[in-house]
């Protein structure tokens, strides 16, 4: 009786070879992991300075003050040849965040549309989106945009045979030229009036919802809120004049001036990555949608919910709980395959920096690792989000 | 007395059975469905005929140069022309055999793997694994016991295309389940090498590891020592699949319960045949759809190398292309390759969906 009482800790193991001991080893084998690492790193970082040595490149960032001396064919920010490999980099980094927000904008509202599509009671409507689904996902990116890009708008006909849409809007093979909005003198009344409207709208919101949850009654928020985002910048426009004036692109000599251009690669590579990764969203809504179990819907129609608000307060915020966490990995996936942009030579990070200035500099270590370090930063920036996102709508358990 | 007599039951309202039945459920069931489904049928009316029209009722199927295309369509000649370089690239014509019989070989020897009754399979398939990659680098490559040489620069099309699938999962498989079982570790140190380096190469594009397989690599190895243009590619695939091969197979190792562990630890298993003997054969048999999908983003993959200049399927066809000869068959030769790549890719994914019902047997309650 009395042994069994005693503390634990004072039962002597039986002596064994120091070598068994499984905490023993486990630093053993985590010390000489940590040696193989640095000795493999080191052993790399050698030869690497070894062989720069050799070929009599010196490592350092100073490249990117130089001045790069090559053309770009689409730049957010002004840039001329004089320009430094740094504004190279900025221009490279803002080209693929354009592309890859239009991308995810895009292919999320076309994934959503194509998932509700498929589950859709229609059987020709979800058939046609299953085809859709597994015609586009089953073929590789770049060769979607290879096909936009070679087989379609480049054989498009040039400037002055470009195919007229409306005489405001141009699409030849330099792209699709079309009007560019300029301030106006009632630009500032309209841009406040939208303001205005915004936060009357949010305003109008919370206070239809606490009278909501306070009392019942119900108010027609979402056609107030739509009345006053038409009316008082409608207003505004009406009393101090247009908010802008339009340019509209103009034939001159053998191209087309004034106005925006988006360039051929730019609409090539929106293109095929919206489709492709639409395909996948869409399998993802499907499957977010579908994880929603039957009696969700049966008990919202009992509680006498009609269909419309049965699907938005309570199929959609269960099946979103689903989806977010795929969805998060189809935009990175977007994201780094943006960098495809290579292939046809739109002027992303890749091909800007990792191709043109890793060329003419020779600086490859520098240039690749900047590259690299980008995308790991955007993909870690949209993971943290769409965590922090996942996070607020998960379910609270107890 | 009366018996009462039940009268003949009614045929079912012909409106709700059959075709029309059928159509008024499905398609016409309200004013809103009645609009998506003429919406639809006006889509397809758009697309399918002239596609058709173009693809198949107008397009040149006879001849050997440009001028036979005389057709409104497409012009299948050039595909015909070129098949054999879409196929194998720039491999000598008279040793095309090898290729052939390295595919055959393989469809032969994997053949058995697939029928289930099948004795000894696991044995079978471990010697199959071992023996079939080096008769095929032999086939090959040669240069040895008999065979001429064929330097990797002269392979091409379809046959590179497969030969980069097959080596880059053959050896991102090992690797990744190496990962899988260092970030399930409970040693720290460990653990956040294999974290590092699994999320390292997740964060990066392909294109970039390409490029720094190309460009870096050289560097890196010591004066004196250097690899060809594939075997770089190759590493780099390798490298940042087994990335993808590990979260995978992590889901697999989290997906057994955790009193397989316990039951193991309790037979005195120590960790290598704990892994080995229990964990590890239940846990991949689970994770093998996951494996097919991964292999499948890889064989869509392959086609980046163009970027570091390798003539993959994709590369043959942009090459030819570009042939003087053959100008304007832009959207013939990317349909083309679009067709390859989507029958393997969609092959692929049916079977692994065959898979997924096949092997759920348990786990589930």
């Amino acid at each position: 009786m009395r042994a069994a009482m005693q503390n634990p800790a004072t039962i002597s193991r039986p002596r064994a070879s120091v070598w068994t001991d499984p905490q023993v080893r486990g630093w053993l084998f985590q010390i000489i992991a940590v040696i193989a690492v640095v000795a493999i790193g080191w052993y790399l970082f050698h030869n690497t300075q070894h062989n720069l040595a050799q070929r009599g490149i010196i490592s350092g960032f100073g490249f990117l003050d130089q001045s790069a001396g090559f053309g770009i064919s689409q730049h957010l920010i002004d840039y001329t040849e004089s320009d430094s490999y740094g504004r190279v980099f900025v221009i490279g980094l803002l080209n693929t965040l354009l592309v890859s927000a239009i991308g995810i904008v895009l292919a999320t509202i076309l994934g959503f549309i194509l998932g509700v599509a498929r589950l859709s009671p229609n059987w020709l409507i979800s058939k046609l989106a299953t085809v859709y689904i597994e015609t586009f996902r089953n073929i590789p990116p770049l060769l979607q945009i290879f096909f936009w890009y070679f087989a379609v708008f480049l054989p498009l006909p040039g400037p002055r045979q470009s195919l007229n849409l409306g005489d405001t809007f141009f699409l030849s093979n330099r792209g699709l030229n079309m009007p560019s909005p300029n301030m106006a003198e009632g630009f500032w009344p309209f841009l406040i009036a939208v303001v205005v409207a915004l936060v009357a709208v949010w305003v109008l919101a919370r206070w239809a919802l606490r009278r909501f949850e306070a009392t019942g009654r119900s108010f027609p928020t979402l056609i107030t809120s739509l009345v006053l985002i038409v009316a008082l910048p409608g207003l505004a426009m009406l009393v101090f004049g247009d908010p802008f004036h339009w340019t509209v692109p103009e034939l001159k000599g053998f191209n087309y001036r004034g106005g925006w251009v988006l360039i051929p690669e730019l609409m090539a590579l929106t293109l095929a990555l919206t489709v492709y990764t639409a395909a996948f969203i869409a399998e993802n809504v499907r499957s977010g949608i579908q994880a929603v179990s039957h009696g969700q819907t049966e008990a919202a129609r009992s509680l006498g919910l009609p269909a419309g608000k049965t699907l938005r307060l309570v199929i959609i915020p269960q099946a979103l709980r689903v989806i977010i966490p795929p969805l998060t990995s189809q935009y990175l996936n977007l994201a780094k395959n943006s960098s495809l942009a290579a292939g046809i030579g739109y002027p992303d990070m890749v091909s800007l920096f990792a191709g043109t200035t890793l060329n003419q500099t020779g600086q490859a270590i520098e240039a690749i690792a900047i590259t690299m370090s980008v995308y790991l930063a955007i993909s870690i920036s949209i993971s943290i989000l769409m965590n922090w996102y996942n996070k607020r709508i998960a379910l609270i358990e107890r | 007395m009366e018996v009462h007599q039940f009268r003949p039951s009614l045929p079912p309202p012909r409106m709700s059975v059959g075709v029309v039945g059928w159509l008024r459920s499905n398609l016409f069931s309200n004013w809103f469905n009645t609009l998506l489904t003429l919406l639809a049928i006006y889509l397809v009316w758009l697309i399918v005929p002239p596609l058709l029209k173009w693809a198949v009722f107008e397009a040149d199927w006879v001849g050997t140069t440009r001028a036979d295309c005389t057709g409104e369509g497409a012009c299948w000649v050039f595909i015909k022309e070129r098949f054999s370089q879409f196929m194998y690239g720039f491999y000598p014509a008279e040793l095309r055999w090898r290729v052939d019989l390295t595919v055959w070989l393989a469809v032969i020897g994997a053949a058995p793997l697939f029928v289930s009754a099948m004795p000894r399979k696991a044995l079978y398939g471990a010697a199959f694994l071992v023996i079939y990659p080096l008769l095929a680098f032999w086939l090959l490559h040669g240069g040895f016991l008999g065979l001429t040489e064929v330097e990797t620069s002269q392979w091409g099309g379809l046959m590179l295309t497969l030969v980069i699938a097959a080596v880059g999962i053959a050896g991102a498989l090992p690797l990744g389940i190496v990962l899988a079982l260092g970030r399930r570790s409970k040693m720290p140190a460990i653990r956040v090498i294999c974290v590092t380096f699994i999320e390292f190469w997740r964060g990066v594009p392909l294109i970039t590891v390409l490029f720094m397989s190309s460009v870096m690599l050289p560097l890196f190895l010591p004066e004196g020592l250097s690899f060809d243009k594939l075997l770089r590619a190759l590493i780099g695939v390798i490298l940042f699949q087994s990335a993808y091969i590990a979260e995978v197979v992590r889901g697999g190792l989290q997906a057994i319960p955790k009193g397989q562990y316990e039951a193991a630890a309790a037979m005195g298993l120590g960790y290598w045949r704990m892994m080995g003997l229990v964990i590890l054969p239940q846990a991949l048999k689970l994770v093998i759809p996951g494996i097919v999908n991964t292999f499948i983003a890889l064989f869509k993959d392959t086609s980046l190398v163009i970027i570091i200049g390798l003539f993959d399927l994709l590369n043959s066809i942009k090459q030819a292309t570009t042939d003087p000869a053959w100008l304007g068959m832009a959207t013939e030769g990317y349909v083309f390759a679009a067709l390859v790549f989507w029958i393997f890719c969609f092959g692929m994914s049916r079977y692994s969906m065959r898979l997924e019902r096949k092997l759920d047997t348990g786990h589930k309650r």
